[in-house]
């Protein structure tokens, strides 16, 4: 029964997208607005049907109805109900329900934000929607069905892969990915929609995304953080980015959707760079399409691969629909794009800006290329190559360092004219706060240029971004002799993209610490221990108590109490377990972490005695870490500050040429 | 809309989706070994689990690959924390028993693995009907280009590598291979090359089922 609703929820659904995207030219051709409210009720009812597939199949996995194959295929009895839920994403059939489930919600915010709006444009960003969503539908009706019947029923299942369902973050890091990377449709959505009904040349269309690309960057960029938490973690290594095919593909857009964030800016205060622009808006929604494409079809050898089958054919042809139409439509238009200011000074923000899309561009296709490198070399030589962190490392520490330069510039220097003396007043914090971060990392033993050269420019940004706020709140309790919270608080809600943006570069900053501190300073030893022994990595001493071992619902949990000691005294205790699943013969590492402030001490059970009397555990001394979780969650607050709903600064005559709007909104 | 420019674009998208349908074709899994068609390397390892019956060799015993001239030889690297392995395993000892009295000689190479383990292994999968010989520092692995385990090698009666196997095997691909190499060997005259299949690569036979 929950099948067949499911099933033909999908059917329908498929119906609905595609005559809603068929009569959407139609009605805007004949000039039919009336036919367009059709258009849009086939948006919403999309939702309401891959609504209810999606949760006829999370009523399935809860309900262990394991007639339906998706849940034969992931449902077990044993699991925790949390973890049940959570498997809808866990393979391929239902990760791609839940990604049809996010695009019918971002499709239908949109047609609801927009339904009033005049012009062309929004029919046919829904048009667009609407065609990727038939794409997805066609996937759940075909290579990726997670709702055909299982005959005869099983009474049990496997399970989740073991390693899905060993950690909380299993329920944050994928759903943020679905939200990022789809949320990426909807910017190329309104940018088809401005192509197809020639308002690409004004500007307003692309005032109108902003706050779309935003919302779904801020998730992409949790997302990538919490799957950089998720593997550090779960998997037992003690790192946590490995450049693999699938982390690669979810940062590849990322870099692209990043620059767009910052070239935007050029666009709506000089009207340079609309074409750059619109480039890089279609081009983060191809790269999230190569990216699924890459990781789901097999084509490149990962860890993370999913099963494989003809669904590579599908996105093949999807790829080569969206690449032709795209290329078209954007080099079509190119004429209308052209630069309605041009560079005033070398030394002005407009230059920063450039150079921070060249830096992200360069950034983009270096991970690009190492990812397909491997695919290119067998096409042309034959040869198995693969492409491993060493190339990846080389390549992007250099473009990192010079990023985190120039978000310290960036923020102080002026729009149009070169820089003045009030540049160095901005700079000076910036620059002692630098040089404070070299002496003391040359102190502690860095040798490395680029280590030290991170550490140099990430307090020269945050010495300067910081200033941006204590500058402007100063000047709001000089001139309006407010407190100095409200002065600070009013400040960021008269500008929320602009200090939005500054609070994120504050959290990149502190991403940016915590990866070079660890990269560079990380120590760990491994060592066999008898009860009462100790070990003592980087001055951080554990005593390895006893071992243990516990029978729980769905697995068993071998265990080992690490007390943390400071002196004599036992200030912690730290219990790294091993977890056997049943349908793993292997067992699932599941380290433990004490954070401090000043870094993780990071505790992995890799062996046992049966009888309890030795262990051998691997003790990392991660410094920093925790403040690329922390800086993960500053990101995204800057995030929320810049989409947060408020005055609209942006003039809203749309008819009015780009070129002859004056520019008064404020500083940016 | 500028056409001119809208198709060259386009055009630019031809070799972009060519190379991902012909990375389709391909598995980026299946790694290719020289070896087939060449000579085998050599190799004299000791015996440490001795097979039953008729395909036993005392433990201790140095089997030579120079020595196993004239048979067909199958050469399966496996070790006890492969789980691949456990796969095959079953299938692969019954498959051996059943060419017991012909010249074939099934051996185990164990890999990156000590022999008390190993034993421990057999014993726990219900014994190995062919002897199993210890590689120590995995040297004899490397000279084969091993790239994990299970890989098993067939090897022609003259010693040439006629087939190379990455994962686990298969009843009836383990026969079939047999079977064409001891016709080849019986049916060529000691001048003519046997004709068995050379210079090709079985695709594994279960995805990410192999320990590397």
């Amino acid at each position: 029964m929950t099948r067949l609703i499911a099933s033909n929820a999908i059917v329908v659904a498929l119906a609905v997208t595609a005559l809603g995207a068929l009569l959407a030219p139609i009605a805007v051709r004949r000039g039919r607005r009336d036919w367009l409210n059709l258009v849009y009720a086939a948006v919403y009812t999309n939702f309401v049907l891959v609504t209810i597939s999606t949760l006829a199949l999370v009523w399935g996995l809860v309900s262990h109805d394991f007639s339906i194959s998706y849940v034969a295929q992931v449902g077990s009895r044993a699991t925790p109900t949390f973890y049940t839920i959570i498997s809808l994403w866990g393979a391929l059939e239902g990760s791609i329900v839940f990604w049809a489930w996010v695009l019918g919600m971002y499709a239908a915010a949109v047609v609801w934000f927009n339904r009033k709006r005049e012009g062309n444009l929004v029919p046919y960003a829904a048009a667009t929607i609407l065609v990727v969503a038939v794409f997805f539908h066609i996937l759940l009706l075909g290579p990726a069905n997670p709702f055909q019947a299982v005959f005869p029923v099983p009474f049990d299942g496997p399970g989740p892969n073991p390693l899905l369902q060993n950690h909380i973050l299993m329920g944050v890091h994928p759903p943020l990915l679905y939200l990022g990377y789809v949320g990426f449709t909807v910017p190329f959505a309104f940018a088809m929609g401005a192509m197809f009904s020639g308002e690409v040349a004004s500007d307003e269309w692309i005032r109108l995304t902003r706050r779309w690309t935003l919302t779904a960057w801020g998730f992409q960029s949790a997302a990538i953080i919490a799957g950089m938490w998720w593997s550090y973690e779960v998997l037992g290594w003690g790192g946590y980015w490995a450049w693999d095919p699938v982390e690669n593909a979810s940062f590849i857009p990322w870099l692209t959707a990043t620059a767009f964030l910052h070239s935007v800016m050029v666009q709506e205060r000089r009207g340079m760079l609309k074409l750059w622009n619109l480039n890089l808006m279609v081009g983060t929604f191809v790269l999230t399409i190569l990216g699924t494409f890459l990781t789901r079809s097999g084509i490149i050898s990962s860890v993370h691969a999913f099963t494989q089958g003809t669904i590579g054919y599908y996105f093949l042809g999807f790829i080569a629909l969206v690449l032709v139409v795209t290329l078209v439509m954007v080099a079509g238009n190119s004429d209308k794009l052209g630069s309605e200011g041009r560079l005033d000074a070398p030394f002005s923000r407009e230059t920063a800006f450039l150079l921070n899309n060249l830096f992200f561009t360069v950034f983009m296709f270096t991970v690009l290329i190492g990812t397909l490198f491997p695919l290119v070399a067998e096409a042309a030589r034959g040869i198995k190559v693969s492409v491993g962190t060493p190339f990846f490392n080389r390549m992007s520490i250099p473009l990192m360092v010079a990023l985190l330069f120039l978000m310290g510039v960036g923020p102080a220097l002026p729009w149009r004219k070169g820089a003045g003396p009030e540049v160095k007043a901005k700079l000076l914090p910036g620059v002692v706060l630098g040089v404070v971060a070299g002496v003391l990392v040359l102190v502690a033993g860095a040798r490395n240029i680029y280590a030290v050269l991170a550490f140099v420019f990430a307090g020269f940004a945050l010495g300067v971004n910081v200033e941006e706020f204590v500058r402007g709140a100063n000047a709001r309790v000089k001139a309006h002799g407010e407190g100095w919270l409200t002065a600070l608080s009013r400040l960021v809600a008269g500008n929320r993209r602009r200090y939005g943006g500054y609070v994120a570069h504050i959290g990149i900053v502190l991403v940016a610490l915590g990866v070079t501190a660890s990269s560079t300073f990380k120590t760990e030893q491994e060592a066999t221990l008898k009860p009462g022994e100790s070990l003592t990595v980087s001055g951080h001493t554990v005593r390895f108590k006893n071992a243990w071992g516990r029978e729980e619902k769905q697995r068993q949990v071998i265990g080992a109490t690490m007390e943390v000691m400071d002196g004599a005294r036992v200030v912690g205790v730290i219990e790294p377990r091993m977890n056997y699943y049943p349908t793993s013969s292997s067992p699932v590492p599941t380290p433990q972490v004490r954070s401090m402030l000043s870094g993780d001490l990071y505790l992995n059970l890799m062996a046992f005695k049966q009888d309890g009397s030795n262990v051998t555990v691997k003790v990392i001394w991660e410094p920093l870490v925790p403040w690329i979780w922390f800086g993960g969650f500053v990101v995204c607050f800057g995030a929320i500050i810049g989409v947060w709903p408020g005055r609209e600064r942006a003039p809203r005559a749309a008819a009015v040429p780009a070129a002859a709007t004056p520019r008064t909104e404020g500083q940016s | 809309m500028n056409w001119k420019r809208a198709w060259i674009a386009a055009a630019a998208a031809a070799p972009v989706i060519g190379l991902f349908a012909w990375g389709l074709t391909r598995d980026p899994n299946n790694i290719p070994s020289p070896l087939p068609g060449r000579q085998a390397p050599p190799f004299a390892l000791a015996v440490f689990s001795p097979g039953q019956a008729g395909l036993a060799r005392p433990v201790g015993d140095t089997v030579r690959l120079a020595d196993l001239k004239g048979k067909v030889v199958v050469l399966n690297f496996w070790a006890s924390w492969c789980l691949a392995c456990r796969d095959e395993h079953a299938s692969l000892s019954q498959v051996a028993a059943t060419y017991e009295g012909q010249p074939v000689q099934f051996l185990g190479v164990l890999y990156n693995d000590v022999p008390d383990k190993g034993l421990g292994w057999i014993s726990e999968m219900g014994g190995q009907s062919y002897p199993s010989v210890d590689d120590p520092g995995a040297r004899v692995a490397i000279d084969y280009g091993l790239y994990g385990v299970p890989e098993t090698f067939f090897l022609d009666a003259t010693g040439r590598v006629a087939f190379k196997n990455t994962g686990p095997v298969t009843p009836g691909m383990v026969r079939l291979k047999v079977d064409s190499l001891i016709a080849a060997a019986q049916a060529s005259a000691p001048a003519a090359a046997p004709a068995a299949p050379s210079g090709d690569t079985a695709v594994p036979a279960t995805k990410g089922g192999k320990a590397q």
